[in-house]
């Protein structure tokens, strides 16, 4: 059977992705950022994830506004990364792992989650600075990936109680599953940013340290926000906390915190990082 | 949505549908070759997809709060702005009215 191992919610920020290309990770602009992730890097180590589920908003690259799939799935066994227009490296493509992806599929749907099944889905930025952030090295691919895409483009953007919901069905999803893989779940974006408008550069580092707190203690109060409303405290793309709540979904009440990193500014970001376990990452720890 | 956020564009049905042409055009940027195609022959571009008279006067002018008036999504505007060199902090700055250098150090102070 499956093992849910825990998950990490991480920025993805492009700004970090074109940081790694050009090695800049000791710069004293980027070392107090990219030090915060090596605590969740040793704890990948420990933990050997065989399967990331990474739960991520598409930016333009696969989906355009004629056809916008509040939640998609890839079911594919690579994802191609591609040039999104403004300068950032194209990685090499990522392994899959259909069997997983149909299984998710079928629990997902069977869960009343209609969810858009996707044979050929490019991974943009949000995607792949998150498993470069986590599994560095030059391109790595340590582990096979399941893209779960949430619409952050276009309004009406699926409740946050949805997300933490769509995340909860995920984790039983993955208990579900007949195999024997260990499993963790990655929830990517954020924290508090507006790139557009006359209040770009918005930051609330109140917000996202209550976002924090709230993520490990009591995720189901962020569940009872609006989209406006964490438009209005976090920034147009601080909505991106979706994506770190549908993955909170799916560890269950029992998960515990493991490390958390905070970090002002990356480009025009309050960059944060959580890794949380389950109480069966206990009976894999190496 | 009637929830009013001062500064802010809650991307909804009314700007996704006034957007639409200027938004496909930026999605094809996505693409080196069309990018390079842009900037070969702008208004010959504008042309093969259609903008609006308003897209069109924005984007001559290079002036990213007017994009966002023609109904422009900031995720499809970013490759327009991938084709000029421009990155999110240059936008930032231009749509706040402030030097890069000034943009930059208020997002230092955010974290202080």
């Amino acid at each position: 059977m499956a093992t849910l191992i825990g998950g990490i919610g991480t920025s993805h920020v492009p700004a970090i992705g074109k940081a790694i290309a050009e090695g800049r990770q000791q710069e004293p602009y980027w070392k107090p950022f990219f030090d915060g992730y090596l605590q969740a890097q040793e704890w990948l180590e420990r933990m050997r994830p065989d399967v990331a589920v990474v739960i991520y908003n598409d930016h333009g690259l696969n989906f355009f506004l004629d056809k916008m799939p509040t939640f998609a799935v890839g079911a594919a066994d690579q994802y191609f990364n591609a040039d999104e227009g403004w300068g950032l490296p194209v990685s090499k493509p990522y392994p899959g792992d259909a069997d997983f992806s149909w299984s998710l599929i079928e629990h997902l749907v069977d869960e009343e989650f209609d969810i858009t099944i996707c044979q050929e889905m490019l991974v943009d930025h949000a995607f792949v600075v998150p498993n470069q952030l986590l599994w560095p090295g030059k391109d790595r691919r340590p582990i096979r990936t399941i893209p779960v895409a949430i619409n952050t483009v276009q309004h009406p953007l699926p409740k946050p109680a949805r997300c933490y919901k769509l995340g909860q069905a995920i984790g039983r999803a993955i208990a579900a599953y007949d195999k024997d893989v260990r499993v963790v779940v990655l929830g990517t974006g954020g924290l508090s940013h507006q790139l557009e408008g006359t209040r770009a550069g918005f930051i609330n580092k109140p917000f996202d340290q209550y976002c924090m707190d709230k993520l490990v203690s009591d995720p189901e109060a962020l569940t009872r926000f609006s989209n406006a409303e964490l438009i209005e405290k976090a920034g147009s793309q601080g909505v991106e906390v979706l994506m770190w709540l549908a993955m909170r979904g799916a560890l269950g009440s029992s998960a515990r915190p493991v490390h958390s990193h905070y970090h002002i500014p990356i480009s025009n970001t309050a960059a944060g990082l959580m890794v949380l376990e389950t109480p069966q990452s206990a009976l894999v720890a190496a | 949505m009637d929830h009013h956020i001062p500064g802010t564009i809650i991307y909804d049905s009314g700007e996704a549908r006034k957007g639409y042409a200027l938004n496909k055009m930026c999605y094809s940027l996505n693409e080196a070759q069309n990018r390079a195609d842009y900037l070969r022959n702008e208004e010959a571009y504008w042309d093969r997809f259609g903008l609006t008279s308003d897209q069109r006067k924005a984007v001559r002018s290079r002036n990213v709060l007017e994009m966002l008036e023609a109904g422009g999504n900031i995720y499809y505007l970013s490759k327009l702005a991938g084709a000029f060199g421009w990155n999110v902090q240059d936008i930032g700055a231009q749509q706040t009215g402030v030097s890069l250098d000034a943009f930059k150090a208020k997002l230092v102070q955010a974290g202080a």
